[in-house]
């Protein structure tokens, strides 16, 4: 139980090492075998992790015994246990829809996926900035090469200018955390957290110059407004059980986003205390705004849903914004939502589009498809959560988002912008579904290949989520508080990172 | 010292950002190294320039600080491995697309190299 806050780095790093090795490595039907337990076993793990941390609030795994702030440490609180569990249910929904079928069409697909959900976990888990960097090396460069899976011109191309981007993305976050070594002196995010108020006049430009690139690289990652355009056309173009990994990449960007600048730059900063609020408001709104156009003018299912998660980034970051612990709860539960359902969408938007010919997923007129019904039952819940219809955990997810920006100057610009982004979703999505169901031409495909039932179960497992999320509303929410107020008051995080007596003696 | 340090790697920034915004995976490729070789010098750097300084406790009465010269030496080696993928994958966007533009499809009106390019495949 001790050594929980690494598994699920050590789970997926081994299974991927093996699967690469003799036994396993040139049969899929043995890479699937093994894959799928380990994957349960990581949901496993990731969820004793989290209730560990429910209980007594986190913990410090200190690397190798060396003293923080010199060694490396990964801490485990609520937020990141959070974040690791969120990962491993959307990989095995993933992971399961590969397994249908998607993984045969290039190589070492398993591999790779374990890779990148390693990145994941590690970006989620680790408590210094430069390790940030090296787990964000090591999920991007699992998924450049799984975004190219399958190959076609198509993907080739959306690859280009995602490995360029991300390459320029991961420069200037030396840069950045160059900067703030050389202002604060300490690259742990707990000790840089308690070093910034010190700082002397000199040197608070400089940290404020490293804050705001790192918050320039986050939002690649997150695809915050200008730094957007790349997101739609690739996740369109990657294969689906890849996009709907990738739903969790975005937040990632979120994620960092909510550490850095809460913990490091937060309140408690003295002088540089929420320098990036300023910017991050307007860009965050604009990032509705301009993910709602998207939406509207998307040509295909899978556009659209690029566009989603581009809105769900958008009103994520507008929480950030607001800086208190009712709208950091609201973004996190909102979180869990988005990306269960944008990975079910994407994984959705690929079965419609193998049963419907050549026309794929655009919205034009199609021969019928063979399991019209379920699909359709399937894309109607998933709709109705995403856009944030009332039953399900979409509409929570906003309510709680829209509650906590009440009684700020903000919420003038706050709702409009939120709710008629769900207006826009709600008719570029119900277009999407009379297009796609009803103006249908021509009797099916007769002689198709029937859709494999895995591929029904993983999008009903990360549909059921929704449901799920609503009827624990309860519990959810009260983690989510204590999660967010364990995020903004730096005393009881600070007794969890700092090192108790015997705590570093493994 | 400090100076010529300072400048090295602004030109070298600079350049890098330049060949990057180019339209051409060739060049963008030579700007991305030569950003991640800016980079290298500056994480060094923020451990403050020194000389005669060993980087171990105890073996000179200065020493300077190990710190960035790990962190150099780990974002050296994931250059290279990210250098090396965006070559491959330079050289499999040629091969896929028929021509070396970032976009795919280089403008018409560009000067005569590029319409041979697009004859010739």
């Amino acid at each position: 139980m001790q050594h929980l806050p690494i598994l699920p780095i050590l789970i997926p790093m081994l299974a991927a090492v093996v699967m690469l090795l003799p036994p396993l490595s040139h049969s899929i039907d043995r890479h699937r075998l093994f894959a799928v337990p380990v994957m349960l076993l990581l949901v496993v793990s990731s969820a004793l992790l989290l209730l560990k941390c429910h209980h007594n609030g986190g913990q410090m795994y200190v690397l190798g015994g060396w003293q923080p702030p010199f060694g490396i440490v990964l801490v485990a609180d609520r937020l990141s246990a959070l974040m690791v569990l969120l990962t491993s249910v959307l990989g095995l929904g993933a992971q399961l829809y590969a397994c249908a079928g998607d993984d045969k069409e290039g190589m070492y697909f398993h591999p790779l996926f374990m890779f990148q959900i390693m990145g994941v976990n590690g970006a989620f888990l680790t408590g210094d900035i430069f390790n940030l960097f090296v787990f964000f090396e090591v999920l991007l460069i699992a998924s450049y090469a799984l975004l190219i899976h399958g190959g076609g011109k198509q993907k080739t191309k959306a690859n280009v200018h995602y490995v360029v981007l991300n390459l320029v993305g991961s420069s200037i976050f030396l840069f950045a955390l160059g900067t703030l070594y050389g202002t604060v002196g300490s690259l742990n995010i707990e000790d840089m957290a308690n070093k910034v108020p010190l700082l002397g006049e000199q040197e608070q430009s400089l940290a404020k110059a490293g804050g705001l690139l790192l918050l320039v690289v986050f939002g690649l990652k997150a695809a915050l407004l200008p730094l957007h355009f790349w997101l739609p056309k690739t996740y369109a173009a990657a294969s689906a059980p890849v996009a709907a990994l990738f739903a969790i990449m975005t937040k990632v960007g979120v994620y960092s986003i909510l550490r850095v600048h809460t913990t490091i730059f937060g309140e408690g900063a003295g002088a540089l205390a929420d320098i990036t609020i300023p910017w991050l408001w307007p860009l965050a709104l604009l990032t509705v705004a301009f993910g709602a156009v998207g939406v509207l003018a998307s040509p295909s299912l899978r556009l659209t849903t690029s566009n989603l998660v581009v809105v769900s980034v958008g009103s994520l970051l507008l929480a950030v914004a607001m800086q208190r612990e009712a709208a950091t709860s609201a973004a996190l539960y909102y979180m869990l939502h988005s990306t269960l359902i944008t990975g079910a969408l994407f994984l959705l938007s690929d079965i419609i589009g193998k049963q419907r010919g050549k026309a794929e997923d655009r919205y034009v007129i199609a021969r019928e498809m063979k399991h019209a019904k379920v699909i359709g039952i399937a894309f109607f819940i998933a709709a109705l959560t995403v856009v944030g219809m009332p039953p399900l955990s979409g509409f929570v997810g906003k309510v709680l988002i829209l509650q906590a920006a009440q009684g700020m100057q903000e919420m003038v610009w706050v709702w409009p912008v939120v709710l008629l982004a769900g207006l826009a979703s709600l008719v570029a999505l119900s277009r999407a579904g009379t297009t796609i169901f009803w103006r249908a031409a021509g009797g099916d495909g007769g002689n198709e290949d029937r859709v494999s039932p895995l591929k029904f179960i993983a999008v009903a497992l990360l549909l059921f989520m929704s449901p799920l999320l609503v009827i624990f509303g309860g519990p959810v929410t009260h983690y989510t508080q204590l999660a967010a107020v364990q995020l903004h008051e730096r005393g009881p995080q600070t007794e969890v990172t700092l090192p108790q007596e015997g705590a570093n003696e493994y | 010292m400090e100076a010529i340090y300072a400048f090295c790697v602004g030109i070298l920034t600079t350049c890098g950002f330049f060949l990057v915004l180019r339209g051409r995976t060739f060049t963008v490729v030579i700007g991305l190294t030569l950003l991640s070789y800016a980079v290298n010098l500056f994480l060094f750097a923020s451990g403050r320039l020194k000389l005669n300084g060993a980087a171990v406790l105890g073996q000179s009465a200065e020493y300077s600080d190990p710190l960035p010269q790990a962190l150099v030496l780990t974002a050296i080696v994931i250059g290279f491995a990210m250098t090396a993928f965006v070559v491959i994958l330079a050289m499999r966007s040629r091969a896929d697309q028929g021509n070396d533009h970032v976009d795919g499809n280089p403008p018409e009106q560009l000067p005569k190299y590029s319409a041979k390019d697009k004859r010739g495949n």
